[in-house]
Parts: C-alpha cells; sequence; structure tokens
C-alpha cells in the first residue's frame, strides 16, 4: 500500500496544531513567508484568522446587494405590469398609481430579502466550491479532526514555496504535530 | 454556584473585573467534550421513550392529515365557521404557529447581530422549531381556502382566465412573507448546520451515516478560505433575517388592521403582534429545551444562566404585550367610536363579577377568553421580576405552558370576539368549533412534536461549531496561564 502511495502525486503537507493560538500565530508566520496556497481547518471560524492568513474581505455582500437589486425589480416589474397593464384592479377605492404605491411596498421587501438570502447561500456555494464530496485533503487519515478540536494546516504542493523538506521542517519549527505528507 | 465558578475564564482570568461575567458554557468544558456531547445525543442507541413519545405523536399528526382529508373531501361546513364567524380557529392557529416561529429567527439573527453570545446554546433548536411551527402554521391557510385545488391562484402566474392576484391585499403580502420567510429559515438553519453535519461525518462509524451526513456535510472543510465567506454569508442572512422576521407578523397584523371591523382596525397591531410573537416563541423555545436540557444532560451548555435571559426576555415582550392590551382598549375608549368602545367592554372585557357590575352592562360571552389571555399573557410573566422564579425551573415551565396557551387565546380573542357580534344586531352570533376543528389544531402539535422528535434524534440539537466558538480558548488571544500576554481584550475574550 505504501508503494502505491508513494507513485501519486502530492497534494501538500498536512499538520496539525493544538490550539488556536497555536495556530494563530503559526498562520502569521506562514503568512510572512510567502506562501500562498495554503489553508488552516478549524472547528469554528478563528477571530482575526482572515488578517493573520492575509486574506482580503470576502466579495460576497457586493454579489449579495446585486441579488437584492434584482428581487427588487422583479417585484417591481411582478407587481406593476399586471397591476397596471394586464389587469388594472380596483378593490377599497385604491387604483394603481402613485398614491397607492405603499400597498406595494411589502412584497417589495419580501422579494428583495428572497432574493438576497439565495444569493447569499449559493454565492457563499460557489466560493466555496461546494458541494465538493472528494477533496484530496481527505486522503489524509487525520483529517477529521478538524471537525472535533484539531487546529489543521495544510499546505499545498502547488505553492511555488514548497518544498517536501523544507516546509515541513518549518512546520515542525512552528510547533506542529502530525507533519503528514498528504497525496493526491 | 461558587463565585470562583461564576469567573470567567478570560484572558486573565484574575484580572479584577467590577462584575464577573458568568462562562457561556459551565465546568471549563473542552471543545472535544462539546463534540462529544453533542454528537454523542444522536450517534448513540434510539432511548425507549423515544419511540413512545414519537407513535402518541405521529398518531396525532395521523389525526390531523385524517382531519384535512375530511376537510378537504367534504368541505369547510365540517368546521364550525359560519357567519359571522368566518374566520375562527383556523386563523388563530395559523397566527399562533406562526408566532411560534418568530422566536428561532429572533435567536438565530437578531441576538447574532446584537453579539448575544448566549444564542449559541439554543438557536439550532429553536430555528428547527420555527421550520416546524412554520409547517404547521402554513396548513391553515393552505387548506381553510376551501378548494384547495384552486389554491395556485394565489400564486401570481399567468392562467388562462387572464386573471391576476390583488398586489395591494395583505392577504397576498402574507402569502409572500410567510413563504419567504419559511423558505429563507431554512435556508439559514441548514447553512448553520453545514459544520455540525461534517462533524457528524468524520465521526460517523456506520457506511449509511457516513453516506447520509457526508451528502449532506456538501464536502465541508472547515478551512479558512470557507469560513470568510461562510461567515460573511451568515452575518447577511442574519442581516436580512432582522427586517424579515419583523417584516412577516406585521404583514400577519395588516391582514386584520387594514380591515374596518372594530378591534381589528387598529394601528398598534403590527408591533403588538411582533412582541406577542416573540414572547410566544421564546415561551415555546423553553417548553421544548427544559425537558430536552434535562433528558440529555445538557445543563453546561444551557445553564441557568440562558434560563435566565430567556426569562427576561418573556418578562419583557410580556409586558409589551400588556402595554400593547391597555393601550388599545384606551384608544377605543378615547377615539369615541362607539363601535370600538362598545366591542372593547362588551364583547371583551365585562365579566359577570366586576366589569359587568361596574359599568351595568352585559356579560360579553367570551369574557373567560379575554381574561384568560389578561390572566396568562401579562400577569403570569410578572413572577419574572424575582430574580429567584427565573432559576426555578419548575416555575419557569409553569409560567412557559401559561404563556403558550395565552398567546393561543390572544388570537381567539383577537379574531372571534371582534367578528361574532359587530356592526347589525340580527347578524350576531357564537362560534362553537367542531370535532374537526378541535383535532385539526390537536393534531398539529403532534405533527409539529414528530419533527421536532426526528430533529433531535437525527441533527445535533446544539451548534457545535458555534459553541466552540464562545469557549474561552476559542480566541486566538487566550493564555490560560496569567500575566504572559499583553493586549489582553477585555473581560471576556470571546470572540466570533
Amino acid at each position: 500500500m505504501a508503494a502505491t502511495a508513494e507513485r501519486r502525486k502530492i497534494y501538500g503537507l498536512g499538520a496539525r496544531f493544538s490550539s488556536a493560538t497555536e495556530i494563530y500565530e503559526a498562520a502569521k508566520k506562514i503568512r510572512d513567508k510567502g506562501f500562498r496556497r495554503w489553508d488552516v481547518h478549524t472547528p469554528y471560524p478563528v477571530h482575526g484568522m482572515d488578517a493573520a492568513m492575509g486574506l482580503k474581505h470576502s466579495i460576497l455582500g457586493k454579489i449579495v446587494f446585486c441579488g437584492g437589486i434584482t428581487g427588487f425589480t422583479t417585484a417591481v416589474c411582478l407587481e406593476f405590469i399586471p397591476s397596471s397593464i394586464l389587469y388594472p384592479l380596483i378593490v377599497h377605492g385604491k387604483p394603481t398609481g402613485l398614491f397607492t404605491v405603499p400597498a406595494f411596498f411589502p412584497i417589495m421587501f419580501e422579494l428583495t430579502i428572497l432574493f438576497s438570502a439565495f444569493t447569499a447561500v449559493g454565492t457563499m456555494f460557489v466560493l466555496n466550491g461546494l458541494p465538493r464530496w472528494h477533496h484530496p485533503v481527505f486522503n489524509w487519515d487525520g483529517f477529521g479532526q478538524f471537525s472535533d478540536d484539531g487546529f489543521m494546516m495544510i499546505i499545498e504542493a502547488a505553492d511555488p514555496k514548497f518544498t517536501e523538506q523544507g516546509t515541513s521542517e518549518l512546520l515542525a519549527e512552528l510547533g506542529a504535530k502530525d507533519i503528514t505528507l498528504i497525496h493526491e | 454556584m461558587a463565585t470562583s465558578d461564576m469567573l470567567v475564564m478570560g484572558p486573565n482570568p484574575t484580572a479584577e473585573e467590577p462584575l464577573p461575567r458568568i462562562p457561556l458554557v459551565l465546568n471549563n468544558r473542552s471543545m472535544a467534550w462539546v463534540t462529544q456531547r453533542i454528537c454523542g445525543i444522536v450517534e448513540g442507541p434510539t432511548p425507549l421513550w423515544w419511540f413512545i413519545a414519537l407513535a402518541i405523536c405521529g398518531t396525532l399528526a395521523l389525526i390531523c392529515f385524517s382531519c384535512i382529508g375530511y376537510l378537504i373531501s367534504t368541505g369547510i361546513g365540517v368546521w364550525g365557521l359560519n357567519h359571522p364567524v368566518g374566520w375562527a380557529w383556523d386563523i388563530t392557529n395559523f397566527v399562533f404557529w406562526i408566532g411560534i416561529g418568530h422566536a428561532g429567527t429572533l435567536i438565530s439573527a437578531v441576538l447574532f447581530l446584537t453579539r448575544q453570545k448566549w444564542r449559541t446554546s439554543i438557536n439550532r433548536a429553536s430555528e428547527a422549531m420555527t421550520l416546524f411551527a412554520v409547517v404547521c402554521a402554513g396548513i391553515f391557510p393552505g387548506v381553510h381556502v376551501g378548494r384547495i385545488w384552486m389554491v395556485w391562484f394565489l400564486a401570481p402566474i399567468p392562467n388562462a382566465n387572464g386573471i391576476w392576484p390583488n398586489f395591494k391585499s395583505p392577504l397576498l403580502w402574507d402569502v409572500f412573507a410567510v413563504s419567504t420567510y419559511f423558505t429563507v429559515s431554512v435556508m439559514f438553519w441548514f447553512v448553520g448546520l453545514i459544520p455540525d453535519l461534517a462533524t457528524l461525518r468524520d465521526r460517523a462509524t456506520s457506511k449509511i451515516a457516513r453516506f447520509a451526513y457526508g451528502f449532506l456535510a456538501l464536502g465541508w472543510r472547515g478551512g479558512n478560505r470557507q469560513w470568510r465567506h461562510y461567515e460573511l454569508a451568515y452575518l447577511i442572512l442574519a442581516g436580512i433575517s432582522t427586517p424579515l422576521v419583523l417584516s412577516v407578523h406585521s404583514v400577519v397584523s395588516f391582514d386584520f388592521a387594514t380591515s374596518v371591523i372594530p378591534g381589528w382596525h387598529t394601528t398598534i397591531f403590527p408591533p403588538y403582534f411582533v412582541a406577542g410573537a416573540i414572547f410566544g416563541g421564546f415561551a415555546m423555545v423553553l417548553t421544548l429545551m427544559l425537558p430536552a436540557r434535562a433528558i440529555y444532560g445538557l445543563h453546561d451548555l444551557i445553564t441557568p444562566k440562558h434560563v435566565d435571559v430567556m426569562c427576561k426576555i418573556i418578562l419583557l415582550t410580556g409586558s409589551i404585550v400588556g402595554y400593547a392590551y391597555c393601550m388599545e382598549f384606551f384608544t377605543a375608549a378615547y377615539s369615541g367610536n362607539p363601535y370600538e368602545t362598545w366591542l372593547f367592554l362588551r364583547n371583551r372585557m365585562a365579566d359577570p363579577y366586576i366589569f359587568s357590575k361596574l359599568y351595568n352592562v352585559p356579560v360579553a360571552p367570551y369574557w373567560w377568553a379575554y381574561w384568560a389571555m389578561m390572566s396568562l399573557n401579562v400577569i403570569s410573566p410578572q413572577i419574572f421580576w424575582w430574580p429567584k422564579m427565573r432559576y426555578n425551573i419548575w416555575v419557569v415551565f409553569a409560567v412557559c405552558m401559561c404563556v403558550n396557551a395565552g398567546m393561543w387565546f390572544e388570537r381567539f380573542v383577537i379574531i372571534v370576539t371582534s367578528i361574532h357580534r359587530d356592526f347589525v344586531p340580527s347578524s350576531w352570533g357564537m362560534f362553537h368549533p367542531t370535532w374537526v376543528d378541535i383535532w385539526t389544531f390537536t393534531g398539529t402539535f403532534g405533527l409539529f412534536m414528530t419533527l421536532f422528535l426526528l430533529f433531535i434524534r437525527f441533527l445535533p440539537m446544539i451548534a457545535i461549531s458555534e459553541v466552540k466558538g464562545v469557549l474561552p480558548e476559542a480566541d486566538p488571544h487566550y493564555h490560560p496561564k496569567k500575566g504572559d500576554h499583553e493586549n489582553q481584550p477585555v473581560t471576556t475574550g470571546l470572540h466570533y
């Protein structure tokens, strides 16, 4: 088994840290060394980790704004086209006009919310590459600990700064345990 | 509880604090303990009581469905609805359930935005409760239309008749509000579940469990590159759910407030309904969580402090509701509108002992419903002014049961007492529920509990990753030893 594993392509190096503090400090050092293709896998979002990893703010918010605008526009068209052109309806003595616009607000509001929510969830899935049931990181047997109390760091072999020997030594220096080679 | 236990395990536990914070998870539990405790419930053998409870609740749910089948096949006449009471238990039950469905999103969204970290222990179960309550709520407006096969007329879709719905009608707003609320709540709940499903996936021993949880976890890897999008998506969902939750019950109240019926035509309705919904929802959260906490031994996660703050919210919202009841009454009296004054006094308030004698008016036929509402909703929570009562589980449970009943009476009072006797005395009448009314409503409790039982059996009922995030050691600046770190965050060091 080991022989076949050797022949497979290397995905990267995995390492475990035992606390949020340790991985936070380690992440800052890895960032400063100029690594690009690496990630930390934690049981919960560690506060301040984005800065420690040198990540920019997520663009999700801007996309959701567009989703919300789409929802609002959809509602405006959905309400005013039937109410003023296709099927003008006067109930309670309220024709469709400037003075009855407030009566159309609730549906505009609801659809804005609905479209924003769909966009937020959908965009999050797309940006995170979900669903993706298989991923090389799952080849690391100890990886499952990330969802319990393990703080895992994975540096990909695709990173220009990656060398099997050097990166592994660097991780050991930062106090990592269980340093493991992960294959594709 | 000793004072030392109550001291926060912050970055520097010995630092003097004017008011020591009570930890959110008691007994210094570790992350592994949190995982084990919550996942253990799902992974362990199914207890006998669960099967018994499921059998009872499932039977009730089946009765509910049978009643609905009977209603659809025979007609709305099988309910006690008649002229003048055209809306009775159906809409009462709808408003009752949708109101209960408000606490979940309130806890998830509003308390998230206001950084109330204690929400982490109860948000998952309350969100689930929200969904199940909205499912129960959705049944009633769905079936009360009579010809249910025409229900698609509610949707604004092009049809052969060239008919479109009236977009200015609160009933159509309701369709949009409730369906949006349900959809967004499902998404919010599922997004929150993903990391915990990954935990169950990584711990699963059986092939079926690994496949099922693995499928639902969508391949979550908990990388920080995922978390940063995840957190923002969650924040945005919280941000948009906050106005949403406030809008849903406002829109429900518009069904009444935009009409001309005395007792319904009231501008105070939107805030009053929202406060009532939060009030009733929190009571239902406690009704479900107190037994769950006792059965599964979750006392370290759902601490007395959690119960305490929820009781305070019940006290606050109960008092707001009480204020609204009084203000409604005052407005009716002060308006000088004879119908309004008449309705409040002679349809609601005039009990046989005091008010009918005081004002020399006949006894109101539904005086018992009005006073049940007043005493259960306004008077019973006032006991929570006394801190000791907020820490007494039995008192808390009893008050929550009172509130559950009281909130049903509130909707009954608003709906039935307003329309049973209005402008023209010749068309006055009383409402009498039939057995179909009674069993449909009882059956929705069975449905609600069946769904909740399935939830606690197969899904983590406490948000594992979120609870871990509020543990002291979750903070990257946390140092267990004192005095070896500068720039300590103030008091807790607990961050999101």
